[in-house]
């Protein structure tokens, strides 16, 4: 099998006639099966719009996005909606439905799938949140959670049903550092058991450490394409 | 509930959840829709009660066939028919029989001062054959002069305030300056134009009514004889009997004369456009209500969306909402029309009853707008873009 992200001669535009912009110029780029990418650059320089690209969260408007060997460019929407079941995203916002609870949330991920009966659901969810660290909590509304506890929801929603890419834009924003290093340790290890690849923006520096590759965007333009440490690990 | 809804679904019920969550919209929806079906509910009573009276209004005469003027649309107006015609039926092969029936009104003015309008039918005693339901007992009785069978119920006297009548005590009283003798009694009670009825012999209703004349009736009974084709029967006397007529079988006068009342008189249009107006109340509230949820839940509907939930996962989740809320409005809607129904009943004297159809009807009218609302409501789903998450 290929690598699961190969992107050839990107480009992406926002607006239309005066007001046209390019947010992203003529990407290449190969993401390796398994690995933990980190993708950093200045504000505005179009991680988030490359990460919702490779997402299938906009429409591919120039060049080629083969994900998981799916070609993205003039992919019809019912088959995007079925390529997403197969990716897990951590936004920079929880988004957690206000009125389930937090194994509730977690469900959905399952849900969308259809597998498996609600109650092996329910213990999927548990096991899941409980290796995020709230076990206790599973049960619990999102007003009644802490933001830090809320993101980790968010992250055990987004890694449940075992999806074969990661997607996260800023994820350890509202986490205190334990937690976040505790979630990119989660996340390489999914990379080394079960093959899962990820690609995350974020500018912690101690995150950086983890990496296996650590990617720069500056002005559309992917500028620095470098190991990280976790490689070595 | 949780469990019925995801066992309903297939899936953790959102749009109950969601609701739930949110107490006061709840509260206000339900209200809402109860109170558009409490709405519904008094003017389809009413449009049924209207039905009802007009259905009692025929309760002291049967017949195969009703001959009226044209411009009769109920047995008390139009003009009469001659009774010469009645005589031309009965030469026509099949017609069994044939009776005249006069109706009209008097006000009966009693002792206490109060006044009831009453609606007085005069049938030929000797035509037992023409009796309805409720006169069918007492017809032979009003053979003597001056006698008359009158209403049980009739609306403003009080039940219990006449004494107990009947052939060996009969109750005497005064009508349009007759001295009448009620030996008799029948129950039909209080319509839109009248509090009640009266049931006299043919003579004693000329003597009541001295400028009708005997050869005027109001309308014609006919019968037609067994075994006969009765369309083919009823053809052939209505080229007997010439223009200018209504020829039609009883159940048929009656179905005309109960969508003229509710269509085209004013009481009948008001109360059914009530109906309208309850339907457009309960769907405007629904619609408020769900299209406010939906753009509250943009963000959530969005991860569902990036998580791969397809469209319609999400008119599945507005439309449960929409069912909750049919629901929940309608039990409560339900309960207090048909308390409202008892008391209207008690203050009108007119038969609004609950039908076992009607609260069937008036449920799926209630899921079918909530519906509707939510259709409506769906089109602000578009507003959720996962590309806006990040
Ligand atoms: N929906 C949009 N409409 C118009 N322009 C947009 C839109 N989204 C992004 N852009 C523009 O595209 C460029 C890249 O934006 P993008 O959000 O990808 O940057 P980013 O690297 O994620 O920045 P940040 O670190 O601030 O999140 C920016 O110039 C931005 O203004
Ligand atoms: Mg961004």
């Amino acid at each position: 099998m290929g690598d699961p992200i190969v992107i050839s001669g990107l480009s992406h535009w926002f607006g239309a006639g005066e007001a046209r912009k390019q947010a992203l110029f003529d990407i290449d780029l190969r993401v390796a099966r398994g690995s933990l990418t980190v993708l950093m650059g200045p504000s505005g320089s179009g991680k988030t719009t490359l990460l919702t690209l490779i997402g299938c969260l906009r429409d591919v408007q120039a060049g080629s996005v083969r994900l998981l060997g799916t070609e993205l460019h003039g992919l019809a929407p019912p088959a995007q909606v079925r390529m997403r079941r197969r990716l897990g995203f951590i936004f920079q916002g929880h988004n957690l439905h206000e009125a389930l609870s937090a194994r509730q949330n977690v469900r959905m991920a399952l849900g969308v799938q259809g597998r498996g009966d609600p109650r092996a659901q329910d213990r999927a969810a548990e096991h899941m949140l409980g290796l995020l660290g709230l076990a206790e909590r599973v049960a619990y509304l999102p007003a009644n959670l802490s933001g830090g506890q809320k993101q980790r929801v968010a992250i055990a929603r987004a890694l449940v049903a075992n999806p074969e890419v990661v997607l996260a834009d800023e994820p350890t924003a509202a986490l205190d550092l334990d937690s976040g290093l505790n979630m990119v340790r989660l996340l390489r290890r999914l990379g080394r058991a079960r093959g899962t690849t990820s690609v995350m923006v974020t500018h912690d520096p101690r995150i950086l450490d983890l990496a296996d590759r650590i990617l720069t965007l500056e002005d559309g333009r992917l500028v620095g394409d470098r190991p990280g440490k976790g490689a070595e690990i | 509930m949780t469990r019925l809804l995801a066992a309903l679904f297939g899936r953790l019920p959102i749009g109950w959840l969601q609701l739930g969550h949110n107490r006061m919209r709840m509260a206000a929806a339900v209200v809402g829709v109860a109170f558009a079906n409490v709405l519904v509910m008094m003017q389809l009573g009413i449009l049924g009660a209207i039905g009802g009276t007009v259905d009692r209004s025929y309760a002291p005469v049967r017949a195969d066939i009703l001959v009226s003027a044209s411009d009769a649309s109920t047995l008390s107006d139009g003009s009469p028919v001659a009774r010469a015609l009645m005589y031309r039926a009965l030469a026509v092969p099949g017609v069994a029989g044939a009776a005249p029936l006069y109706v009209g009104r008097a006000d009966w003015t009693r002792p206490d001062g109060t006044t009831a309008v009453l609606h007085v039918y005069g049938l030929l005693p000797e035509a037992a054959g023409f009796a309805g339901p409720a006169a069918a007992a007492g017809l032979p009785l009003l053979t003597r002069a001056d006698t008359v069978l009158l209403d049980r119920r009739i609306r403003s006297v009080r039940p219990g305030s006449l004494p107990n009548f009947d052939a060996r005590a009969p109750l005497e009283f005064e009508l349009q300056g007759l001295r009448l003798s009620a030996v008799g009694s029948f129950e039909v009670g209080g319509g839109i134009t009248a509090d009640g009825a009266l049931i006299a012999s043919d003579q004693t209703f000329l003597r009541l009514f001295p400028r009708r004349i005997a050869g005027a009736p109001s309308h014609l009974l006919i019968d037609i004889a067994p075994g006969v084709d009765p369309a083919a029967v009823a053809a052939q006397v209505a080229a007997v009997l010439g223009r200018g007529l209504q020829l039609r079988p009883m159940a048929e006068a009656m179905a005309a004369d109960r969508h003229y009342q509710i269509t085209q008189r004013p009481v009948g249009v008001v109360f059914g456009f009530g109906v309208f107006i309850g339907l457009l109340v309960g769907l405007v509230i629904v619609y408020q209500v769900l299209s406010t949820d939906v753009a509250d839940h943009l963000r959530e509907y969005a991860t569902f969306k990036a998580m791969g939930y397809p469209p319609r996962f999400f008119l599945s989740v507005i439309f449960e909402e929409a069912l909750v809320l049919a629901v929940a409005g309608f039990v409560p809607g339900m309960a207090l029309a048909t308390l409202l129904y008892q008391i209207l009943e008690r203050a009108s004297g007119l038969p609004v009853v609950m039908t076992p159809e009607r609260p069937v009807l008036v449920f799926l009218g209630t899921v079918l707008a909530c519906t509707i609302s939510g259709a409506l409501a769906t089109r602000r789903l578009a507003a959720a873009d996962p590309a806006d998450l990040y």
